[in-house]
This record gives C-alpha cells, structure tokens and sequence, in this order.
C-alpha cells in the first residue's frame, strides 16, 4: 500500500481516516457534534497536533475537524493532484551575455509544502525562468540546481561543491555566474567563495530574497533581475551580494560579500555593507558605480580555487560573567579554531584569562572580532587588551565576525601552522580587512530625529 | 447606407429586453429574469489592536498626513497547480506602480509586508466567534489562517489572510429564513486614496483592522429584500455592543445573477440604501447581455469571429472632432478597430443611460490605464464623429454593414494591451455575462473593476500554526450571548414601540439601555422607547459632532424618579446634556431655571388664571382656554407635574 495517502497524519486522527477508509485528497462529507461538513482530506503538517483532520472547503477555505467531534465519514476516492511549476525552455537571443544561475535552494526558490505547512525550496532555476521570464530580455540564462538546502543547513561542504561548480562554469566560457541563495547565511557563503575562488575573470553575484516568493509583493523577482543585470552587464569581477536597496521596489545595491551582513530578519532591505559603502547602486538597466577601485571583469584571467575547509572552527560570543568551562569544553572537542566576538574594542572577562592560555597552549588558533559589529577591534587602548594579546588572541581590525570564522576554517584547511594562519588571516583576499573606515561608512540612522523623518518622508524609503 | 439611430436603439432595446425600472417592477418581473441575490458583509471589529500586528486599530490620516512612501508592484504567483489566477494576471497587465503612504503611529513593518504575522488577536477571535454563534453556525473544531491574493495593490503583502469560524448559519426576516454560507475572520485592507494612470495611492493606516465576513446563500429574491437582510445582519453585529460603527467600519459586497447569467459580485457597496437599485440594475445588465449574446450567435459562429484594426494618420483621416484633433498633434496612436456583426450592439442597452460600449470603455480604463475621454465608437450616443470620418475609417477596414467599429487613442505603450481587451470583450459577449467583480455607483449602476478570482487561489498561509476553538471558550461565548435581532424586534413590537423607531434603536444597539431603564426604574416600556427613538435621536442628528455617552440616559431617568421630578422635563435636560455634558443634573435643571413646586400649589393656580381669561374674553372655546391656561402653567408645571394630568384639573 502506498504510504502517502495518509500523508502527515498519525495518532488518533490517523486510526480515524483509517477507520472510515477515508484518505488524503478524498472529498470527504464528515457529519460532526458541531455539524456537518464537506471538503477535501488535506495532508496534515507534521508539527501540528494528531487530533485534528483537515479540510479544505469548496470556498478554498481549510479547517480543522476535531476527531472527537466525528460521528461518522463518507469519501468519494479522487486522483492525487499534480503539484507543478511548468518548466519553461529558456530561449536563446544572440548578442545577450550567456550567464550561468546556479540554484541552491532558500526564499528566492521555494513554494508551499502541504505537508508541513511552512515554504520548501523546490523551485528549480528553470522553474524560477518560468516565474520571471523578463530574465530573458537580461541574458541568455542557463541554469543548473546544485543544491536544494535551507540556507540555514549550508556547510562547509556546501560551500566546496559551489566553488567547483563556479571553476567549472567559468573555465567554459560563462559571462557572469548567479548563485540564487537562501538568505540567513548568505555572507558565510559569500566570504567562503570570495577566499575558494580567487581572481575571478567574471562576476559572481549571490541574490535572495526577503519575502518568500510564493507572495505576489515578493522582492525575489526584482532582486534576481539585478543580480543578471550585475553579472551580465556588470564589470566587478568578484563575489558580490545583491539585495533590495530599499523597502520600496526601487534600485538594489551590490555588496562586497566580505563587507555585507544581514542586518534584520525579515525588511527587504536587510543587507547592508558594514564599514564600507556598497559597491554599487543597480535598476534593471543601469549600474551605478559608488566604489571606483574593484577587480575589473577580464576573461582572460584564470580562475584560482582553493576549495579547503576545517570545520574544527567555533565562535564564542562573550557576555559579562562568562565562565572559563564553556572554553574547557571547547579544547577537550578537540576544535582548532577560535572566533571570538568580543565586547567594545574587543575585550573579554579576566576570568577567562588561565583558559585562554591553556588553549593557546593546546595550539587552538585564536582571533578576535566585535559584538559591536562597526569599528576596528583595538587591544591597545586598555591594559586588558594588552592581557588578551599576551594570551595568544590575535585581534582582527574590522573584519566581521561571521566572515572571521569562514576564513579562519578556510586557512586552516590549508596549514595548522600558527604564523602561516596569522599571515592568511590577516592579509585580506578583498577587503575583509580595510586599511580606513571612511565617513559615510557607518550610518544607522535613528528615527524621530527631525533631519531624518525628513529625510525619510522625501526620499521614498 | 442604412444607418443605425444610436438613441432609438437604445430605447429598443431597453424595451425588448423587458426593462422595468425599481419603482414600477412587480415581483413577476424578478421570478421572469430569475433575480437572485446573496450578500457579503464585512464588518470591522471593536478591538484595541490590528489582527496581526500590535499596531492600534481604528486611527486614521488625513491623505496627506504620513511619515514615508514606499513603492511596490505586485506580480501574480503560481498556484501550487501551476497555474495563474485570471485576476491576478490582469492586475499584472495594468502594470501599475502601488504607492503606500505609512504613518508611524497606525502602521509597522508588518502591514507593509517586511515582517512575518504575529498570533492573531484573541480580543477579535473572540468577538468573531461571538456574532458566529449569534448567526446560529456550526463553529469549526480548528480554523486555519489562509491567503487569499489581491493583486490590486490593496493589501501590500498581495493577499488577505483570512479564516473560516463557522458555516451554515441563518438569520430570520418578517416572513422567511435567509441561510448563511460563512463566517470569516479577516485582516482590512489599505484605504486607496487615488488612482490615476499608472499609478495608484494608498494610506495603510486601515490595513490590518479586524473584521468579519459574513457569507449568505443567494436565497433573497426581490430588491427591497437586499436591504431587509443587509440591515437585519448590521444589526446583529451591533447588537454585539463590540463592533465598530461610522463610515466605512461595514462595507458589503452583492452578488447578483439573474436565470441563465452568472454570479457577478459588486464590491464594497458603503450605503445600504443604494442596495435595491445596484442589485435590480445588475440584474437586468445580465438579461441585457444574454440578449446580446444571442443576437451575436445568430449572426456568426464565436470561432469565425475576427477583429481588424489599423492606425489612423491626420492627413488621411481628418476631423473636426476635437479629442482626436489633439490626440494627433499630441502625436498619439489612434487606432480604429472594426467589429464584425457588431453593428447595433453597441449602443444595446445594458444599464439606465449605459449602452454596451461603456462595457468596452470600463474595461479598457482599468487594464489598459486610459483616461477618459480617449475612445469613441460608431454608435455614440451624441453622434459626435462626422459621417465622412466614419465613412472613411470603415473603408479604410472593409467594414460591412453589420459591423460596429471602436476608435481609441493613447501612448503608444498602452496600444496592445487596449487592443487585447477589446478583443477579449467581444468575444465574451458570445458567451453572455462574463465573470467579474464590478464597483458601484451611487446612482445604482455599476462599472467593471476586476476579473473575478477563483476559489482555486486561497492557499494557507506558512508564517501561522493553525488555531483551536474547543467547547470551553465555545460554551463561555455562548453565555454571553445578546438577544437575536428578530427577538429583539418582536419586544418592540410588545411593548408598542413605534416600527418607524426600531431602526434607529436596533442600528445603535441601544435595546439593552432600554431595557435596563425598563426593568429597574418605573417608566413604560412604550415611553422609553420613544424617548429613544424620537427624542434621542432627533438631538442626535443636531448634535452629530458631539460625543454623547448613552449610560446617562440611564442616570437621567433614575435621577428624575429619585427627586420625585416629572419626566416631561426629561427632553430639555437631554438636550443641555448634549451641550455641557460634564455638567451633572442639578446644574442642568439650573440652566432650565427649573425650581420645585408643590403640586397642588400649581392646581391652585387654575381658578385665578381661569378668571383673569374670563375677563378678558368669554367668547372662546373651551378647548381655547385650557390651552391658553396650560401655556401660562407650562413653565412653572414642567417637571413639577404631568402635563396630561393638570389638563385634566382645567378641563375635569
């Protein structure tokens, strides 16, 4: 017998549908204490309780009916439907750049699971072409889905099978590559593949989206528009992020991966540049340059990948009265690596001071970067940052910490070497260290401020 | 050539449809054309927040009092069968740019859609449950939130969540029962503001208000009736006490079909009383169509059907005819497209003073953005175009006799979309009444607005977990429950209260202040309840801008029995109630210049009075007398004694 005609169910409801010979996708007419109703035996999310069978209305409305409630069923058998994107051939225009989409699952590619109740990834690069097919006026596109991974569960060896993915498709001749990417680690993935795959004679831009694209305000489609526009027409040859500038469906901005973070769960504009100002500013016909200095785009370049991770890498978040056990734990694991988000400048307690030692002594390779997110972290101003520096933590200027525990796993895939560590780790592959922080480089701009409700009210945000 | 008199057809074919106007149809005209109506009413709840968001609910912005705009344009979605919804689709075609202008103190980040649902508010699934269960429906065990997409810009996240509490309820009129197909629970959508060209403007101040939907099934069948049950279902909300109330808080949808039509929905219909007119209109619109509809048929197979167009240049087709004079310097496209067999239907009746064509100039104004005047057909009503132009244009098309030809200029961006309704159009008139929502006017016709969406594009939403209603809080509700409206009514009725005072007492919920006057203090019922209806409600139209707190009825009325003061004095000290309402009521009485007088030192008054008036003239009646005693009295009498009683002491 096929188990998916119970889908999702278990428990009392599961003995119930059983018991009526009822099953999932039947039209069902269920007489109830509550009265009587009639619909379509719908799939059960799986984190929901056993107690309930659900329904979906001839309106299109779906309901819960208690199994407690039920007096008896009836079910007229109906042929499970087809759930399908039409997957559309992409058509080819002459003169358009060839760009490679490579799909890895996430909010830009995802739709409805009835199962669960909660979004997948299950569109293909194909099937996205079928819901945008203005990429077409963009570029030839050719897509290929390597992975179909929440970007929450994007790991190391995730990040490996892109950057072969990436020399493979440069080495045959592609324009510009667009990796389509769940947004919650999309700076991991970018700091990985901005130190896997070196001078690169072509853009690499990761997209997403905010809000999923099964909703009709979704930013998916705009946003995977820039990304073509920048990898087709763009001349910055490097890894870069393209997200929504604004809330509005106005201009997206381009973001050095090394220097873009994820500042909000959920607005569309959540990416920001830390530190810097973007790269660029982009509409579906026009890229706006903000930073003039970049690796220009040249396919006569050879692609250099360096494809090494050791996952032995943790980060420690410090807080005040943080105990010296947590650090204990994470020698006796045996990790090789140590990314620590230190408070202000970058400082941690005393106390931590003895544990410290003991795993530089362990030869755990330890670096410090800042909760504060903005600035340069500093362990000279105070004398416990000098204590800190003493201790074998090596400070990291102002490179963020998530791209700090990227590149401290990628150096130490390649040596376990303190000082080969040190120096790959502190000599920046594209600008994950900056030698200035300019002016307009930190703005977080603080509402009810007269200036800035004018500003705002003005310039559509 | 023969040509077709516009205005005479019209007028024909208005007559051979069978066109009767409201107010001289009999029901035989309705049961002819098959009238049948249901109603949608979406009321908004009294709760202090938003359904989804902590946002307060009911504060609204002058159009231009906001903090930001933003900018969005919707695209349609997939269904989980792949396929695009028609609505949808149109909306993306009118490629309109939506604008939302948000203030800080009535909307956050998710009513424009940056932030994922918080739980519902329990305050309005609560008060949801409650008029459920007053509609007497069967309350699902668990509701889930669904998404219904609404592509219009209305709502920035592009859909509606939404969720079904109880189906199969009724409601019960003088004369028959009125089932109910539903029950749901809704997020309000955003205000529009304007909506011209391409671009359309919101305020989101609205959006998120909690409502319901109450669904009846199509059983009303006569005009007057869609009133009788939209009011007896307002009703029924305010007879909660937790609805909101004021302009715009009920907004009702109508759906009419008449026999052989199909189920056309006139969106947000704001007065009651323009219901009979749009639902009669809508139903003779379809029989009009359906006439069309075999007309066409009999003259040409739908499949053999073509349309021809061609672009019209100022040298070779010149006219006098002002807009297309301008259209051409302004070096606009205008195209003539010809309409085989066409010819008389354009100018066929369908609505008072609407012709078919106005089916075309709807339908090209909302998905191909035109403004008006840009068209114009060979049938216009005030015969503008010269016959040459004419003339010209259908040898320009090899036009035939029969034919009909439309003429309409704009952008050039604007062309092919216009050229695709208008073949659209043509070819659904072969098939009767085409699927819509259409919006109202308030001289009782309707316009198209949207293709009507199909139940096929609700789908759940992912950002909820499903909501359990179990027996406890059913049960708990239930014991809360007001009286039915139809109860209510009959009480009324009982107590000898006025019919022509129900409205007012049932529309302002205010039959438990009554009632609780009525059962602790010694009033009639009958009294009160004109007081109410007559009384309160006449200062209530003069003081419309002041808030007046109906609990002091209450206190007014114990006040007058405590201090032993006749009650016919009552609607004086309402009345400076309404103007100093901080006052309390000794202070009234004050400003009356009311003072306390033994009643028998009033009667003792009689005989002098009585004498004076004998003195200066006995000739007069004594129906003269007691009047002109009970004027000099009146004062003195009003509140001290019943009126009624001391012309009984002049006149025993």
């Amino acid at each position: 017998m096929n188990e998916d005609i119970f889908q999702g169910y278990k428990g009392k409801a599961l003995e119930v549908l059983k018991k009526y010979n009822v099953q999932v996708w039947d039209d069902a007419d269920i007489e109830t204490t509550r009265g009587h109703f009639s619909g379509k035996i719908l799939p059960r999310a799986e984190n929901t309780d056993s107690l309930h069978i659900v329904l979906k209305l001839s309106t299109g409305y779906n309901i819960g009916v208690h199994v407690s409630t039920i007096i008896t069923m009836s079910s007229r058998r109906l042929a499970q439907p087809v759930f399908k994107i039409p997957e559309k051939e992409i058509p080819y225009t002459k003169g358009l750049p060839r760009i490679k989409l490579l799909g890895t699952g996430g909010t830009i590619a995802s739709r409805l699971d009835y199962r669960t109740g909660a979004v997948i990834p299950a569109f293909s690069p194909s099937e996205l072409y079928a819901s945008v097919p203005e990429l077409t006026e963009i570029c030839n596109i050719e897509t290929e889905e390597v992975l179909a991974v929440f970007s929450e569960n994007m790991s190391s060896k995730h990040y490996i099978i892109l950057a072969k993915k990436i020399e493979e498709a440069v080495k045959s001749g592609i324009d510009g590559i667009v990796i389509s990417h769940g947004t919650d680690t999309l700076q991991h993935t970018g700091a990985a593949l901005t130190f896997m795959c070196q001078n690169l004679p072509v853009p690499i831009v990761l997209v997403g989206s905010q809000r999923s694209s099964d909703r009709p305000s979704s930013d998916a489609a705009l946003n995977l528009m820039h990304a073509a526009t920048a990898a087709a027409h763009g001349d910055i040859a490097e890894v870069l992020i393209c997200m929504a500038g604004t809330t509005s469906d106005d201009y997206g901005l381009l973001h050095k991966a090394t220097r873009a973070r994820k500042m909000h769960s959920s607005y569309r504009s959540a990416f920001r540049s830390i530190n810097d100002t973007p790269m660029a500013k982009i509409t579906r016909n026009n890229i706006e340059l903000i930073k003039k200095e970049y690796n220009k785009k040249d396919k006569n370049r050879t692609i250099k990948i360096i494809p090494t991770f050791d996952d032995r890498v943790t980060m420690l978040y410090y807080y005040p009265g943080m105990k010296p056990d947590i650090l204990e734990a994470v020698i006796d694991n045996g990790y090789k690596g140590i990314v620590w988000v230190g408070a202000g400048l970058g400082h941690i307690n005393k106390e931590m001071y003895p544990a410290v030692e003991k795993a530089h002594t362990a030869g755990i390779h330890q670096y410090m970067t800042l909760q504060t997110i903005w600035g340069y972290v500093n362990l000279f101003v105070y004398d416990t940052g000098r204590d800190i520096m003493a201790r074998g933590i090596i400070p990291c200027g102002n490179m963020l910490p998530e791209v700090a525990y990227i590149k401290l796993g990628w150096a130490l895939g390649q040596t376990d070497d303190a000082e080969e560590v040190k120096r790959i780790m502190l000599t920046p592959i594209n600008d994950e260290i900056t030698q200035r922080e300019p002016y307009n480089a930190y703005l977080v701009y603080q509402g009810g401020i007269e200036e800035v409700e004018e500003f705002i009210r003005k310039v559509r945000k | 050539m023969k040509s077709i008199d516009p205005k005479e057809n019209f007028e024909a074919s208005k007559k051979s449809i069978g066109y009767v106007d409201l107010k001289n149809a009999q029901p035989k005209d309705y049961q002819r054309i098959g009238f049948s109506v249901g109603l949608e009413v979406h009321q908004q709840l009294l709760t202090k927040e938003k359904l989804f968001c902590r946002c307060p609910a009911g504060i609204y912005q002058k159009p231009d009092e906001y903090d930001a705009e933003l900018l969005r344009h919707m695209r349609p979605t997939l269904s989980e069968l792949g396929t695009y919804d028609d609505s949808a689709l149109m909306e993306f075609k009118t490629k309109k740019k939506i604008i939302y202008r948000i203030s800080n103190t009535t909307a956050c980040t998710y009513d424009i859609d940056d932030t994922p649902p918080f739980p519902i508010n329990r305050e309005a699934l609560r008060i949801a449950l409650e008029i459920a269960l007053a509609c007497k429906m069967n309350i699902v065990s668990e509701t889930h939130i669904i998404r219904k997409p609404y592509l219009d810009g209305s709502i920035p996240s592009g859909f509606q969540c939404t969720a079904l509490l109880g189906i199969e309820g009724e409601i019960e009129l003088k004369n028959k029962k009125i089932r109910l197909a539903q029950l749901s629970i809704e997020e309000d959508s955003c205000r529009e503001i304007s909506d011209e060209g391409h671009t359309r403007i919101f305020s989101v101040d609205r959006m998120g208000i909690p409502m319901v939907e109450i669904v009846t099934y199509p059983d009303i069948l006569h005009p007057t009736e869609v009133m009788e049950v939209s009011n007896y279902i307002r009703f029924l909300n305010r007879s909660t006490g937790k609805v909101r109330t004021g302009i715009g808080t009920g907004r009702q949808d109508v759906n009419v079909s008449c026999k052989g039509g199909t189920r056309i929905e006139i969106k947000g219909v704001a007065h009651t009383k323009w219901l009979p007119a749009l639902s009669h209109n809508e139903c003779f619109r379809q029989w009009a169509l359906l006439a069309i509809k075999e007309k066409l048929q009999k003259r040409v197979k739908k499949e053999n059907w073509k349309m021809q167009s061609v672009q019209l240049n100022s040298k070779d087709f010149p006219t006098a005819y002002a807009p297309i004079k301008k259209a051409f310097q302004q070096n606009k496209h205008i195209i003539a497209v010809n309409l085989p067999y066409f010819a008389g239907l354009l100018s066929h009746f369908t609505q008072p003073d609407k012709a078919f064509y106005d089916e075309y100039v709807h339908r090209l104004k909302v998905i191909a953005c035109f403004s008006v005047p840009n068209m114009i057909c060979s049938e216009d009503m005030d015969e503008q175009l010269e016959v040459d132009f004419i003339q010209k244009i259908r040898q320009e098309l090899h036009s035939k006799e029969e034919d009909a030809q439309i003429i309409f200029w704009g952008p050039e961006n604007n062309i092919s979309t216009a050229l695709q309704v208008i073949e659209e159009r043509s070819l659904m008139a072969f098939d009767g009444v085409p699927k819509e929502t259409r919006q109202s006017f308030s001289d009782g016709t309707t316009a198209f607005e949207r293709v009507l969406p199909s139940s096929d594009r609700m789908y759940p939403d992912t950002d909820t977990l499903p909501i359990t209603i179990d027996d406890k809080l059913i049960e708990e509700i239930k014991q809360q429950l007001p009286q039915s409206v139809s109860e209510i009514k009959q009480q009324l009725k009982d107590w000898k209260i006025p019919e022509d005072c129900h409205a007012y007492i049932l529309s302002r919920n205010y039959f438990t202040h009554i009632q609780h006057i009525v059962d602790n203090l010694h009033y009639t019922p009958k009294f009160i309840g004109v007081f109410f209806g007559q009384k309160l409600k006449h200062l209530h139209g003069q003081y419309r801008h002041i808030p007046f707190a109906i609990q002091r009825l209450y206190e007014l009325f114990a006040f007058l029995e405590k201090e032993n003061i006749d009650k016919g004095i009552a609607y004086k000290m309402l009345k400076q109630l309404f103007i100093h309402p901080a006052k309390d009521f000794e202070a009234i009485l004050d400003l009356l210049d009311f003072k306390r007088i033994n009643e028998d030192k009033i009667v003792k008054q009689i005989p002098l009075i009585a004498d004076k008036y004998k003195a200066i003239d006995d000739k007069k009646s004594n129906i003269d007398k007691k009047n002109s005693i009970m004027g000099q009295l009146k004062k003195m009498s009003l509140g001290n004694i019943n009126l009624s009683k001391l012309a009984k002491h002049i006149l025993p």
